[in-house]
């Protein structure tokens, strides 16, 4: 099959060129809005809750939602529901258990929750050890799909993708802060959504504008096993583990958690939540829509003859029911996604290095204004430079692992001592410390010798630790960790500030 | 105003809270075993095009929107009104 993909043409450098130029007029307007500390960090808190929905939805469907989702369900069928659901149902608990108590017992980072009624310097330590995990494994998932996938749609070579992504992401943070992240995140939401939706319809209107008939379609030509349970799914374990840290990891990534503090109060973050889930959820079920418009349209040899991971199936399906000039407006709009990914991961690390470690930890939280903006700024420079760094130190590897690994993290490190802090009142500074950090190593290690890189990637032929997602040992061993430590060594003064938390838990700033 | 007041408020939350996030899990990790357990009975057609586990998958999406909807209507009616007379 013949395809524009992977040459540079007008129409899809146009479509890159009109972003790019969008995006710049929105960092320089957001410039202007962007003078303290809490307009970096917080967008002002004046975020409204349909605005923060579209911008979390934009955080959660990254490159990998969009393109690997779609190429999952072409290639394999059903199995692809098994990951939208899995990322979708995340998102009730951050509303039930997370939302409201964080935006009103905290300011930038989920840690100034944790630490809200512990000692501040060991929580924050331990809480930025897990967060820069997270960031960093999460980073280098996208810093390398973006050069691979900029490499396939654009032509560019690996390094100038890389390189690209990092320095356009710098401009934006650096200068328009949460305000320029949360609008190009809005932007690229609404590109996603209407390019998805344009794209589903095409699709669905060969077929009569019924799903079934496509599916049907889909059993005719690959037979009935692609409405099935595969391959992807063995060993039930291994099925709940990865479920378990799909579900509550959502729930510890600093990048979504910080978003809750761009509103102004809980009852905005409470109906934020319900937009993005509604938004993120109908993209699901598009994505798993053009899966299938790829399969049957496409076919699967065209698909893997451009990429063998299937990332390519959306893009190709594009040009195939629109031609060139919708093929680039899916590739440009892809490469927003990365963009706009990117730079929030960059300032929620940005908002750890400095709120978290700087002000809170060395400066003891005495710092003014104007320093923490500095700092902060030094952050996000330090953090682009390390997201290249680390996108080429990876290059041509298999890190399809490490959003896996950093949803893991996320669950085990992040989401316990979360979850306690506001729940549990005996809970206490080593307590969370111990959790947060066995909760982190655990972790690393587990996934270190699990099949994943024992067999996978350093072709041994046995692994040490059976399960390719350890979630399912982490997660309680950290609540254990957690409540064990506190209970041995309880602190009278924490648990009596725990009444002054909780009320302002529900009351807000009083 | 009493704490006692809070207090209460602050158990029905939870109550609710906990109650949602219990059946969130059950549904889906309902649905992960069967994923891993039966997989032929995920794969029975249950109309031309529509085998049983594309339903049941479409069914946990819909719950999760159905669970946060229940959970929305509660506050914005009984918690954000207890909490603004609180304030007050």
């Amino acid at each position: 099959m013949t395809s524009a993909l992977g040459q540079p043409n007008a129409i899809t450098i146009g479509w890159f060129l009109v972003f790019i130029a969008l995006s710049l007029g929105i960092t320089v307007w957001a410039s202007r809005r962007t003078r303290s500390t809490d307009q970096f960090y917080a967008a002002g808190r004046s975020v409204t809750a349909l605005q923060n929905g579209l911008a979390l939805a934009g955080d959660y469907m990254s490159a990998a939602s969009f393109l690997g989702i779609a190429g999952l369900v072409a290639l394999s069928g059903f199995d692809g529901l098994i990951y939208s659901v899995g990322f979708l149902v995340g998102w009730p608990i951050v509303m039930f258990l997370i939302a409201e108590p964080l935006r009103n017992l905290g300011r930038y980072t989920f840690a100034d929750v944790v630490a809200f009624r512990l000692r501040q310097a060991p929580v924050r330590i331990a809480a930025s050890i897990g967060s820069l995990a997270v960031v960093s494994f999460y980073l280098i998932a996208q810093m390398v799909g973006a050069g691979n996938l900029i490499r396939l749609l654009f032509g560019m070579p690996y390094e100038v993708a890389v390189v690209i992504v990092g320095a356009v992401m710098l401009g934006y943070v650096l200068f328009g802060g949460m305000i320029a992240t949360t609008w190009v995140q809005i932007v690229k939401a609404v590109l996603l959504l209407g390019g998805a939706s344009i794209l589903a319809l095409l699709v669905l209107a060969r077929f009569g504008f019924n799903p079934l008939a496509l599916f049907e379609a889909a059993a005719g030509k690959y037979g009935a096993s692609v409405l099935a349970p595969g391959r992807l799914v063995t060993d039930p374990l291994d099925a709940v583990s990865l479920g378990l840290a799909l579900m509550l990891g959502t729930a510890g990534l600093p990048h979504i958690l910080m978003r809750f503090y761009t509103v102004p109060d809980a009852r905005t973050a409470r109906t934020s939540v319900a937009y993005a889930t509604a938004f993120i959820g109908f993209f699901y079920l598009l994505t798993f829509i053009l899966g299938f418009g790829a399969m049957v349209i496409i076919g699967r040899e065209a698909i893997t003859g451009f990429d063998a991971g299937g990332n390519m199936a959306a893009p190709l399906l594009a040009e195939g029911v629109g031609g060139t000039p919708l093929l680039g407006f899916i590739a440009a709009v892809a490469f927003a996604t990365i963009l706009a990914v990117v730079a929030g991961l960059t300032l929620s690390g940005a908002a750890t290095l400095s709120h978290d470690l700087w002000v809170n930890v060395f400066r003891g939280g005495h710092a003014d204004e104007r320093e923490q903006l500095l700092v902060a700024k030094a952050a996000t420079i330090i953090l682009a430079a390390l997201s290249i760094v680390l996108g080429i130190t990876f290059k041509g590897q298999n890190v399809a692992y490490m959003v896996g690994l950093a949803f893991a993290i996320a669950a085990s490190a992040n989401f316990p001592a979360l979850v306690l802090s506001i729940f549990w009142r005996r809970l206490t500074t080593a307590g969370a410390q111990a959790s947060m950090l066995i909760g982190t190593l655990s972790t690393v290690i587990l996934i270190a010798l699990s099949p994943t890189i024992q067999i996978d990637i350093l072709k041994n032929t046995e692994a040490w630790f059976p399960l390719r997602n350890p979630g399912l040992v982490t997660i309680p061993l950290s609540f254990v960790v957690a409540i064990g430590v506190s209970l041995l060594r309880p602190v009278p003064l924490e648990e009596e500030r725990f009444r002054l938390a909780a009320r302002r838990l529900h009351l807000g700033v009083e | 105003m009493t704490h006692d007041s809070v207090d209460s408020l602050a158990a029905a939350r939870w109550r609710i809270a906990i109650g949602l996030t219990v059946a969130m899990m059950v549904v889906y990790f309902g649905f992960i075993l069967l994923v891993a357990f039966d997989k032929p009975l995920l794969g029975t057609s249950v109309a031309p095009g529509l085998s049983l586990g594309m339903l049941l998958g479409a069914l946990v999406i819909l719950t999760a929107w159905v669970l946060m909807w229940i959970y929305v209507r509660w506050a914005n009616a009984h918690y954000d009104t207890a909490i603004a007379g609180m304030r007050r």
